[in-house]
């Protein structure tokens, strides 16, 4: 064989190679989300792919990566190149535009229900035949009660969890003087503030730290029935915060990388009928109103009020409450003296 | 002319130095200059606001403080590791020794959870004190704890070496001259070991100065209680506020620089008193 043909047949192959690694790329996806939507998202997966191949495209790649939410969308703007977003909060999406960019400003009506497939609420876990007694928020605050949650500095979760007995105050006593007073008293009783969420879960659940755990609902569940059967019960206070953990495509990456038809579809999809039971099977709420309606014994029907309601949307409730100099820092410097 | 000569007797001293100033330059001055421009973006008046904040200045309090007593502790017991490994001869001796690598080895978390499984309220240890109303995990103890156990190979590799070529001889020449034993470790080992000792003293308490992993787990993580600074620049860096957390990087830096500039003037007492 000569030497020509021979290099021929070299570039051929190469060509052919990046041919298909392009076709890879275009069929694979990587979906950046927080910490408790691993075993959901790992089903859904599976679902999604099926469907996929059903509108006659080739089986898609799905990749995963959980974290904290905080630093998750921290990895994205630095440069983690997600296709799509899966986090916690708004906030955490948010910042992609803010300090990076890489969404428009519309991006939370792209989709229904704020873009959020699947929400979920605050509850209180608290041990085997509820020692303490409790029953609602303000037994959180009472003398010799442990609180554990996380520091909302560093928690998407725990910032829910923060506004949740926020809400509650506001509403129980009125004003925003009182609700700071409230909300001082049941961090006072907080003996660890872990950084995450799921560090807080082992504290509790592992380490039998505390009497009472401020948990996401399909959270709570999962400890119910999973982490220490019969260990736990679940507490639903009279009032709560719609926690909706929101979806979006990352349109500078998906643009790039020639993904945006499937990541577009994978988003899309969460809302069908089959993914919005999935998520009641991982204890999340559906959005979907009909089919919530069928699994009303499941969840507890409780009031719940959304952080646009009482805090004037995230933007806000971060300013005013957990950057520097803000409520927060107020309640921890009132706590150390 | 001496000095030229000593050169070509051992070659490559362009081509090793040159090498060195590369190897430092990118491995450690580039990032201290990244921090300091961090820095430099900020007024000094934001500057200070972001360094004297009662909560930082609480978090230096801990830091230094739990560094400084796990340093001490590691002092004296980490010398007395050395001494027993050098001068006696057991069973299990072998296994001891690799013992005292383990902080090295083990991943700091891993330190921290296993810290933490022992010294909690619900712990095998733990619960034990706390019967006595001592509460380990969860507190300042638990931060003196995770510091110390991390420290302690460095004391003990470095005095090892230096008591194990330190002769017999001239301790028996001590006593035989009528000096007590007490005497005797303080007029004739001390002097000879201390040079080493700071030296392991220095760099256990800069690594404690700077340990995150295995004592965020520990601690209890309580601002103005028991945050230690680093968990504060990695929480600040969390909130997207890079410039904050580089401010206080500096401070930690600029601190650690100045106690270790202190403990090698210190050592270098030593060695010449020595």
């Amino acid at each position: 064989m000569s030497i020509l043909s021979r290099l021929q047949q070299a570039t051929l192959a190469l060509t052919f190679t990046s041919v298909s690694f392009i076709a890879l790329a275009e069929n694979t996806l990587l979906n950046v989300s927080y910490d408790p939507t691993r075993e959901f998202y790992r089903e859904y997966n599976q679902l999604f792919s099926q469907y996929w191949q059903k509108q006659g495209h080739e089986a898609p790649t799905v990749r995963q990566s959980h974290g904290g939410s905080g630093s998750q969308a921290r990895s994205v703007i630095d440069g983690l190149e997600a296709d799509v977003v899966t986090l916690a909060l708004a906030y955490d999406v948010d910042a992609l535009r803010q300090k990076a960019d890489l969404i428009p400003e519309n991006w939370q009506s792209r989709l229904p229900h704020n873009s959020s497939p699947y929400t979920s609420t605050i509850v209180l876990l608290v041990r085997k035949g509820n020692p303490k007694n409790i029953h609602d928020w303000n037994d959180l605050a009472r003398k010799g009660v442990e609180v554990i949650t996380p520091n909302p500095k560093t928690s998407g979760g725990a910032r829910w969890n923060y506004l949740a007995a926020w809400g509650y105050a506001l509403k129980q006593y009125g004003s925003e003087e009182k609700a700071l007073e409230f909300v001082t008293q049941i961090y006072k009783n907080v003996p660890v503030l872990d950084s995450g969420a799921r560090g807080a879960t082992n504290t509790f659940v592992q380490r039998q730290i505390g009497d009472v755990f401020i948990a996401w609902e399909n959270e709570a569940f999962l400890a119910v029935e999973q982490l220490g059967k019969g260990e736990f019960e679940i507490i639903v206070p009279s009032v709560s915060i719609l926690a909706e953990p929101p979806v979006a495509i990352v349109d500078k990456n998906v643009d790039r990388k020639g993904t945006r038809k499937l990541a577009e579809a994978y988003l899309a999809q969460l809302y069908s009928d089959e993914a919005q039971h999935l998520a009641v099977k991982h204890f999340y709420r559906p959005a979907n109103p009909t089919i919530s309606n069928q699994y009303k014994d499941k969840f507890p029907q409780l009031t719940l009020f959304t952080i646009d309601d009482v805090f004037g949307g995230w933007n806000k409730a971060q300013q005013t409450h957990f950057n520097d100099g803000g409520y927060f820092d107020a309640i921890l410097s009132k706590i150390s003296k | 002319m001496g000095k030229a000569v000593m050169k070509s007797v051992l070659p490559g001293f362009g081509i090793t130095l040159g090498f060195s100033v590369l190897y430092l330059s990118l491995l450690f001055l580039l990032p201290v200059a990244g921090l300091f421009l961090f820095t430099l973006q900020m007024s000094w008046a934001d500057f200070w606001v972001a360094i004297s904040h009662p909560q930082v200045v609480a978090s230096y309090k801990l830091s230094f403080a739990a560094s400084f007593i796990g340093a001490t502790i590691n002092a004296v017991f980490g010398t007395l590791v050395a001494w027993v490994l050098v001068r006696y001869q057991f069973l299990g001796k072998k296994v001891v020794d690799a013992l005292v690598d383990l902080p090295f080895a083990l991943p700091t978390a891993v330190a921290g959870i296993a810290l933490v499984t022992l010294y909690s309220t619900t712990g095998w240890v733990g619960q034990y004190l706390y019967l006595w109303g001592i509460k380990v995990a969860y507190s300042e103890i638990g931060v003196v704890i995770a510091l110390t156990y991390i420290g302690l190979p460095f004391v003990v590799r470095t005095v090892q070496p230096v008591l194990a070529d330190f002769s017999k001889e001239l301790e028996e020449a001590s006593a035989s001259l009528g000096a007590s034993r007490f005497t005797t470790i303080r007029r004739v080992i001390l002097p000879a070991v201390l040079p080493a000792l700071l030296t392991g003293y220095a760099l256990a308490f800069a690594k404690a100065v700077g340990e995150y992993g295995s004592v965020i787990f520990i601690s209890g993580n309580l601002p103005y209680r028991t945050e230690i600074t680093p968990l504060l620049i990695v929480s600040k860096a969390e909130q997207y506020d890079y410039n904050g957390a580089a401010a206080i990087g500096v401070v930690m830096l600029a601190a650690a620089f100045i106690l270790l500039l202190i403990i090698n003037s210190l050592q270098w007492w030593a060695s010449k008193r020595g």
